[in-house]
């Protein structure tokens, strides 16, 4: 299948936005619904670009959010891996999903990568103390229709 | 759903195909971050590889956050006359009553310093203190732990106290060139030794995760503790200076059947309000090492002292 090309600036910039955006102070209650960008963002790529965008940069920056989130190292690292792995097999299909079903995956990774978490946490015997934990992927699945247009139209503008 | 996996089927062995090298770095990744984490969490050797990744981040850190205190200081700097001077009167104020405290402090380190000289205690350890601001940056929610602006740069080191005008904030737990991580006394990780300021009864808080309540753990049923009374820290275990409150116990349970009370205790600094916060600077490792072999010798003294009072039947030092 043809891949459609891709503006480096766009890639790398998207990429900042998502990492600033996880980093955005809120208060506690609103921290609990943010969305996961970065992980977002690197799901786009993915999709639209797979042969930009490996797992192994996705594992690189997971591990970045590990360092600026104070979780284990290896901890985002191994949830952003196992999610844009199996995110890789499904994505030419996912490709040509409708809006609606797409987020309906995108639930599905979001909360495969917060299970993932969620499991470590548990394993160290620091599970979240809220069951709004998993809150964030609803929101994640809310967001993504815009952050899959934005990106999308961003790129091509400065594609041609 | 049957027809959905075979589809997968079929393209997961033609991924495979194709991508061998993909499913072999997968399980390559997958197994690094294991025995990275494995590492990381028994082990206290990655302090380097934090202190270096904790370098490496700060200026994404620092670039959050300025632009966030910039337009607080745009909020200020658009106040009106009239705000600040009656901000400025009530500082005033607030400052002058401090100072008539500080006399009073004043006179009574004095007459410590005399009493402790009096029963040849060693003097308490000085201190010294250093601002650092917390940056305004998200992390993890499940996590109690926030960022300061100080480093290994301003000879911020691991595990240093750190408190806010109120009370016990919590510890340095990573150090970066420019920044640093702190552990908050409300993390499930942290553990800090306490004293009932009322009765004197030693126990250890723990904390349940970031806006719960700290617990008061092991502590028996018939100890003598109430809702209200005010915990500081021991000062046992050599990690915090004594007598900085820690918060206040707010509910006791006793289920019969325990051994232990439920105690549930609320945090005296403003975990989740505080922007500037104070890094107290102690000893040096070695010096705490001299302080540990002398509080041994200072109890071998006591114990000598004890038995020489109990011959010589003088209760009254």
């Amino acid at each position: 299948m043809n891949e459609a090309r891709v503006n480096y600036f766009v890639l790398i910039f998207s990429i900042f936005l998502g990492l600033f955006l996880e980093l955005l102070p809120a208060p506690t209650w609103a921290s609990w619904f943010k969305p996961e960008w970065l992980l977002l963002v690197i799901l786009f790529w993915i999709m639209y670009a797979p042969s930009k965008l490996n797992v192994t940069l996705a594992w690189i920056l997971g591990l970045i959010l590990d360092a600026l989130t104070g979780t284990l190292l290896g901890e985002h690292a191994l949830a952003m891996l196992i999610t844009s792995f199996l995110f890789l097999k499904l994505q030419r299909r996912f490709k040509l999903y409708p809006i609606w079903q797409q987020c309906l995956f995108i639930l599905l990774f979001v909360f495969l990568y917060q299970f993932t978490i969620f499991i470590i946490q548990g394993a160290i015997d620091q599970l979240p103390g809220s069951y709004f934990y998993w809150g964030t992927c609803l929101t994640s699945m809310i967001i993504w229709p815009w952050i899959y247009v934005l990106l999308r139209d961003w790129n091509k503008k400065f594609v041609k | 759903m049957s027809q959905m996996i075979n589809v997968s089927n079929e393209e997961h062995t033609l991924l495979f195909k194709h991508n061998t090298a993909a499913a072999w770095r997968f399980v390559f990744l997958f197994l690094i971050s294991i025995v990275l984490m494995i590492y990381d969490h028994r082990s206290s050797q990655t302090e380097k590889l934090h202190s270096s990744l904790t370098t490496l981040v700060a200026p994404l850190q620092f670039s959050i956050s300025k632009p966030i205190e910039i337009a607080e200081w745009l909020k200020s700097s658009f106040s009106t006359h009239q705000q600040l001077t009656q901000e400025n009167t009530n500082l005033k104020s607030q400052l002058l009553l401090q100072k008539a405290e500080m006399q009073k402090i004043i006179s009574l380190q004095k007459e410590n310093k005399q009493l402790r000289a009096l029963l040849r205690s060693t003097p308490t350890l000085q201190t010294n203190y250093q601002v650092a601001q917390i940056l305004a940056v998200s992390l993890e929610p499940f996590l109690a732990q926030v960022i300061l602006d100080k480093g290994k740069k301003q000879y911020v080191y691991k595990g240093q106290p750190v408190i806010d005008s109120t009370g016990l904030m919590g510890q340095v737990i990573q150090v970066g060139d420019l920044t640093s991580r702190v552990m908050l006394v409300s993390d499930s990780r942290s553990a800090i030794p306490v004293q009932d300021e009322r009765t004197g009864v030693r126990a250890i808080v723990i904390g349940q995760g970031p806006g719960r309540l700290l617990k008061l753990i092991n502590v028996p049923q018939t100890s003598d503790i109430r809702v209200g009374d005010e915990l500081t820290t021991s000062g046992l275990g050599l990690k915090f200076p004594i007598g900085y409150p820690v918060g206040k116990v707010l509910k006791v349970e006793n289920y019969p059947g325990q051994h232990f009370s439920t105690i549930s205790v609320r945090p005296a600094a403003n975990l989740e309000k505080s922007r500037q916060v104070l890094l107290i600077e102690q000893k040096s490792e070695a010096e705490i090492k001299e302080a540990k072999q002398d509080l041994k010798n200072i109890s071998k003294e006591q114990e000598q002292d004890q038995k020489l009072r109990q011959t010589l039947g003088n209760t009254n030092l």
